[in-house]
């Protein structure tokens, strides 16, 4: 027996089973070389954004998947990321990739504040109160005249392709390599974090508060970290969002869709697990951009539509997610003997 | 900043309470009843704004003639809501519980949206119009009877939950749906009467201010926003406290709006929010 757990701790927490890294390693290989084939720019900018909403997804998964609060304000730290770049590159001409640091900062901190009065609620309580802290937000920059009120910012455009201000207008390859390393990276650590002890001890935290704390773990610490950290994943898709489209205001990027949509990934691919927020994204990222193409453009909401019912249809007939269709023993870590 | 402008703000904002007192508590009975927080709720009050509104366009029924037909329409919406969707979520987690809610609230906004357009309609001429004016107050015709339906309903609610045997039944399958089953009281039975009844308060309320509101697809969220305050105000599951709680929030909308800047109103209700949930975490009238 105590042999065993000493094999345990002493695997490193990448240990896992050979399929699962040929598979992903093979992925990361086609994925990297894809541009290659001389994908037009749609197909480039559907999977950008499909990385880009995966990221996203796995930052609502950290604090809902794994210790189990949900949070349904959550583009406050998009947009918290959004203006941070967009704000001092304006001002200061401060290139994105300095202030993409602070911006993380700032919704770490952010996090932190928000954190200690609300996570001490919990359940409903907890979920209206993020509500409102994400209309609040919305609401505070409608009305800062600083970053520009309600007409937002507008990011002025660089004459040529440039690394530093972080804009490429020739073509939109660099923009996914530089989304797909994010994705790749962001992955990584939740990955890690899940397989750690800090990510045993929040789904500890998640699925009986009253039994962790008798094991000494700090619930509303423990809950506050992961607010934490999942606020700092989120900020950066908000900065690099900011310089894809070059036009943030208040109504793009505090809009409760944000909210709405991580939400909708993680819960369709498979909340609490690493890989719910790509296959959601994977999946649900396609139907809404064909079906605003195809049903869409004359106000109609089809995709909201689409995302309203699909979430109650997988609330009904698979709490799990998708996930819950691949067999466990794939993705659990390799058994000693 | 004179007495008079500030009677005026309270006046408005008692009327706005009664409002959202009535809201709340049909949010606050379904939440007694199975514990599950209705995220559709602004979207249902919605709903009950346009039947209110296609009625009188199509038929010529004026909002106030056609108040019983919206609440019956909205008591309908309630137990469609529960047979199709409530009823296989009872026994999910938490999660999945908001996550299901909160789809059905993107799905009724959105349908609405296709179906409506985003456009801001409103009632042309209804027969409640005008304003009274009591010493240096106004009071908007409108408003007034409105919140005075309001409270009308919400008594009614009261004492039919406290005192019939129908709403004894409720509150037994609100205390312990099990005991109550084994009591003879069908608890799927009693969730759909919840569900009826929760938004037939809706109904009345949405009824009432499609006199003077505007109506579009999005006016339920700010409503459903107070309407939760609400509900942790006075304490999840206590109607009575929605009541009081329906008023605060009124008063802090109205007078924050007044003494401090109209266009955080929203913040104001949020910090008491915050202020009560994290020194009174049972609300304030809350039970247990």
């Amino acid at each position: 027996m105590e042999n065993k757990l000493l094999i345990a701790k002493s695997e490193p927490l990448w240990n896992t089973d050979n399929r699962v890294i040929y598979f992903i390693g093979s992925l990361i290989v086609l994925l990297f070389a894809l541009p290659l084939f001389g994908l037009n720019s749609f197909y480039l900018h559907l999977l950008i954004m499909i990385f880009m909403h995966a990221v996203m997804a796995q930052s609502w998964n950290v604090i809902a998947g794994f210790s189990g609060q949900i949070s349904l304000g959550h583009g406050a730290f998009f947009g918290i990321g959004a203006y941070a770049t967009s704000f001092f590159y304006i001002e200061y001409g401060i290139s994105p990739w300095l202030s993409m640091p602070f911006g993380i900062l700032v919704s770490g901190i952010f996090a932190i504040l928000i954190g200690i009065p609300m996570l001490r609620l919990s359940g409903h309580y907890f979920a209206i109160a993020t509500l409102l802290i994400g209309i609040s937000f919305q609401v505070v920059f409608q009305r800062w005249d600083l970053v520009g009120a309600a007409s937002g910012l507008w990011v002025p455009m660089t004459s040529e392709d440039s690394w530093a201000a972080l804009q490429f207008h020739s073509s939109k390859v660099s923009y996914y390599y530089i989304f797909l390393v994010f994705f790749i990276v962001t992955f990584f650590i939740v990955w890690l974090l899940s397989r750690s002890k800090l990510g045993y001890r929040l789904r500890a935290v998640r699925d009986d508060p009253q039994a962790a704390l008798s094991l000494c773990i700090n619930v509303s610490n423990y809950k506050i970290i992961a607010y934490v950290i999942s606020a700092m994943i989120m900020a950066p898709m908000g900065s690099l969002f900011a310089q894809y489209i070059l036009i943030i205001d208040p109504d793009r990027v505090f809009n409760i869709e944000i909210s709405i949509i991580v939400l909708l990934i993680t819960v369709l691919g498979g909340i609490g697990n690493v890989w719910g927020p790509i296959i959601g994204a994977a999946i649900l990222i396609p139907i809404s951009e064909y079906s605003r193409i195809y049903l869409g453009g004359t106000g109609g909401a089809v995709d909201l539509i689409l995302y309203g019912l699909i979430l109650m249809i997988i609330c009904i007939f698979r709490p799990d997610g998708l996930i819950s269709f691949v067999p466990k023993d794939i993705l659990e870590r390799k058994k000693q003997r | 900043m004179t007495p008079e402008i500030i009677l005026q703000a309270i006046v408005t904002g008692l009327m706005m309470g009664l409002i959202y007192a009535l809201i709340a508590a049909g949010l606050s009975l379904i939440f007694g009843l199975m514990d599950i927080v209705n995220f559709a709720h602004g979207e249902h009050l919605m709903l009950s704004m346009f039947s209110s509104f296609w009625l009188w366009s199509l038929f010529g029924l004026d909002p106030i003639f056609s108040i019983p037909i919206t609440i019956l329409l909205m008591a309908f919406c309630g137990v469609i809501t529960h047979y199709f969707l409530i009823r296989y979520i009872l026994k999910a987690k938490m999660l999945i519980q908001i996550c299901a809610t909160f789809g059905l609230s993107i799905f009724i906004r959105s349908i609405a949206q296709l179906l409506w357009t985003p456009d801001f309609r409103n009632v042309d001429k209804p027969l409640l119009e005008g304003r009274l004016e009591i010493g240096s107050v106004f009071i908007g015709q409108p408003q007034l009877v409105a919140s005075l339906v309001c409270l009308v309903a919400f008594i009614g609610l009261y004492l039919f939950v406290t005192k019939t045997e129908t709403g004894l039944a409720l509150q037994a399958t609100a205390q312990d749906r099990h005991a109550a089953e084994i009591l003879g009281i069908p608890s799927n039975k009693m969730f759909a009467i919840g569900w009826a009844i929760g938004l037939g308060c809706v109904g009345v309320a949405g009824g009432m201010m499609a006199n003077y509101f505007f109506i579009f697809t999005d006016v339920g969220i700010n409503f459903a926003l107070f309407a939760f305050v609400a509900v942790a105000l006075g304490g999840f599951g206590s109607i009575i406290g929605c009541l009081y709680a329906g008023i605060i929030i009124g008063l802090v909308e109205s007078l924050g709006g007044l003494l401090i800047d109209p266009s955080f109103k929203l913040l104001y209700v949020f910090v008491i929010y915050l202020i009560v949930v994290i020194y009174r975490p049972q609300g304030l009238f809350g039970r247990y």
